[in-house]
């Protein structure tokens, strides 16, 4: 933990320096008759976001912070595992949108989860991850009216079917 | 009396067959749609606008009033529950309502944000009542140095709230800031802060997609992490016996928060632009500062779930009036209604309230109605949210993800925000570790662009010289005292001396 925040203070100052450097596509001064420049507001925000880093430094080295007394892993083995698993879950589910439309990225995902990471039952991870996803098939295009992204035109055919019960 | 009078009028007016069936239904669905990540007041107005020219125009705004009081109900439903805040406005909620959850004592939390709502909501009705054109013309007098200055000490509440380490919640209040400004310079027109000149920030970075990516995707994976898979979902008991020993112990315990957040709900709630989101975080601000037991606040103090809700509710009612007695809009749901009253032939400003008045009566009377359902239809489903709860965490994890992921797609319907969104996840996962605060930043994402502009509006106005905020009889004094909150945390940041012979090597 101790090093982990001297190197994520470290990152989020070198942030803060592109965000700066990013600002400075506009004018970041004072701009008679029109005022602050586009600029200036992002500029001195991050200014004191990267003062901020070096105060976050001076604690770490001061040692009152409680990640800079501290031992620990920033992750040990569970969490990189809980962390590959279900972030990269989530990742791939996001990933799978495009191609089997949202709501067969959300049965994928909850079948995964619940089978898999859950360890459910094979009817039960079955049954919710049909359900749910036709649930919220017509709660969205249905009762909200909000289009969800379809995939690829090989989802079509389900498509037609479930807008036949709504239309 | 002859307020009164019209008063009981309009209520009549609201108590007709076909209003009140329209004031359950609202509230009903307003309920749920606030209650679903992503969902807002704003989308279910905006949605069902079209359904309400099927009835007459006191009808429509009726259903539409009644649906925005059901959905400020609802938000506190997911912050609670979910730990994932619906909307900008119940962001506050969540400090202490998810962790009375995680004690097993949701219901205590739901009880507490219901009650707290519908008296913030009823003392709101009452001073739209009485002082409805006199408090429009005081939020007329706020001007662009009055607004920034609110902006300054809602920021210097979070300094407050953002725990003991001030550096770390100040970078988190400047990115939040300088995250509202990517897309465009507001004033210029000019593109800004496309970062890695990559099309996609150009729309800019909505509140919806930072808030679910740190709550409904970062806070999941550190509670994964912390409890290392072995999470058992909390156990809530809801019987009659205990829900009325929580309407108890929510009065004992709850009363001044909801004393704060209802009448300064409302007065921040009627400044044009100011809304329901700094409303309820300086509600739970002030509500700290009073409390005896301040070191409760964020572990699951009932006082920090009263403060935000009162204050959420009162400042929604507050935001109607601007809207009614000056066509100025207080939120954005406020702005779709004006837009519905428009299309319907009336005209919102000083002579609604003579040409218009059975219209605008009817709608006064219906906001006392409409809350009092709100509550009544809140309580009577709290069996239903507890029950969400008690399932095993391996199933609510997934659902959860999913909500967030296909709320957020909802409210922004774009690809490019999902998949930032799933980055702020991971990024607020590793800033968490580090305990570097991240509901500020969530926070300051809504107030930067209100706060943007009024400050160059203000150094335009003064020529450059800052001294307007100081100057000016109601900037001045608010300034100072955002100045005071800022500084005096900052101070004891200064003094605090470093731990001795605890610095064991990496």
């Amino acid at each position: 933990m101790r090093v982990g925040e001297l190197i994520t203070a470290g990152f989020l100052a070198l942030l803060s320096l592109y965000l700066m450097w990013k600002s400075t596509e506009l004018p970041i001064g004072y701009i008679s008759g029109t005022g602050p420049g586009g600029g200036a507001w992002p500029f001195w925000l991050s200014a004191i976001m990267l003062i901020c880093c070096a105060c976050t430094a001076f604690n770490w080295w001061r040692g009152t912070t409680p990640a800079s007394k501290s031992d620990e892993p920033v992750l040990d083995s569970h969490g990189w595992k809980s962390l590959i698993f279900v972030g990269g879950g989530i990742v791939g589910f996001v990933a799978l949108v495009s191609i089997i439309s949202m709501y067969g990225a959300v049965a994928v995902f909850l079948f995964y989860y619940l089978w898999f990471l859950g360890r459910h039952g094979l009817v039960l991870s079955v049954t919710i991850s049909l359900v749910f996803p036709i649930a919220l098939f017509f709660f969205f295009e249905g009762a909200m009216q909000i289009t969800m992204p379809s995939g690829l035109p090989f989802t079509d055919p389900v498509f037609d079917v479930l807008y036949d019960i709504i239309y | 009396m002859d307020v009164l009078l019209l008063l009981a009028d309009g209520m009549l007016v609201s108590l007709q067959p076909l209003n009140l069936m329209m004031i359950i239904i609202g509230v009903t669905l307003g309920l749920f749609i606030g209650a679903m990540p992503g969902l807002g007041s704003v989308n279910g107005v905006a949605i069902l606008l079209p359904v309400t020219f099927l009835v007459p125009p006191s009808s429509a705004i009726i259903f539409l009033a009644a649906i925005y009081y059901g959905a400020m109900y609802g938000g506190a439903v997911s912050s609670i529950t979910l730990g994932i805040p619906g909307a900008s406005t119940a962001v506050a909620t969540t400090f202490d309502g998810r962790p009375l959850a995680k004690q097993g004592r949701a219901s205590l939390a739901l009880v507490t944000a219901a009650l707290a709502s519908f008296v913030g909501g009823t003392v709101a009705n009452i001073l739209f009542t009485l002082f409805a054109p006199l408090l429009a013309s005081v939020a007329l007098s706020f001007g662009p140095p009055e607004v920034f200055a609110l902006m300054l000490l809602a920021f210097a509440t979070f300094v407050g709230l953002g725990g003991d380490d001030i550096p770390k919640t100040i970078f988190s209040i400047c990115f939040g800031l300088v995250l509202g400004a990517i897309g465009f310079d507001q004033i210029s027109g000019a593109p800004r802060l496309v970062l890695f000149d990559y099309n996609g920030f150009l729309q800019g970075i909505g509140f919806l997609v930072l808030a679910i990516g740190v709550y409904g995707i970062g806070e999941m994976l550190w509670t994964i992490d912390q409890t290392r898979g072995d999470v058992t979902a909390t156990t809530p008991q809801m019987t009659i016996k205990g829900m009325a020993a929580d309407t108890k112990e929510a009065a004992r315990r709850g009363w001044k928060g909801t004393a704060i957040g209802s009448f300064l709900g409302f007065f921040v709630g009627i400044l044009p632009a100011a809304g329901a989101t700094p409303g309820s975080l300086m509600a739970y601000g002030v509500a700290k500062m009073v409390s005896r037991n301040p070191e409760e606040f964020g572990k699951g103090a009932v006082g920090g779930v009263a403060a935000p809700e009162a204050a959420n509710n009162s400042a929604s009612t507050g935001s109607m009036l601007p809207m009614l007695t000056l066509g100025i809009p207080g939120s954005p749901t406020t702005a779709i209604l004006l837009g519905g009253m428009v299309i319907w032939g009336l005209v919102p400003g000083p002579r609604l309230f003579v040409d218009e008045q059975q219209f605008v009566w009817g709608l006064i009377g219906s906001f006392y109605i409409s809350n009092l359902a709100a509550v009544l239809i809140n309580l009577a489903f709290i069996p239903v949210f507890i029950w969400m709860l008690r399932m095993p965490f391996t199933i609510l994890a997934p659902v959860i993800f999913v909500l967030s992921i296909t709320g957020g797609y909802a409210a922004t319907r774009d690809m490019f925000d999902i998949w930032l969104m799933v980055g702020f996840g991971i990024g607020a996962f590793f800033m968490r570790k580090f305990d570097y605060p991240l509901a500020p930043a969530v926070l300051a994402i809504v107030l930067g662009p209100i706060a943007e502009p009024t400050l160059r509006q203000s150094l335009l106005l003064s020529s450059g010289d800052p001294s307007i905020f100081f100057t000016r009889p109601v900037a001045g004094p608010i300034t100072v005292v955002a100045l005071i909150l800022i500084f005096l945390p900052a101070l004891k940041f200064l003094r605090r001396r470093p731990a001795k012979g605890k610095r064991p090597a990496s």
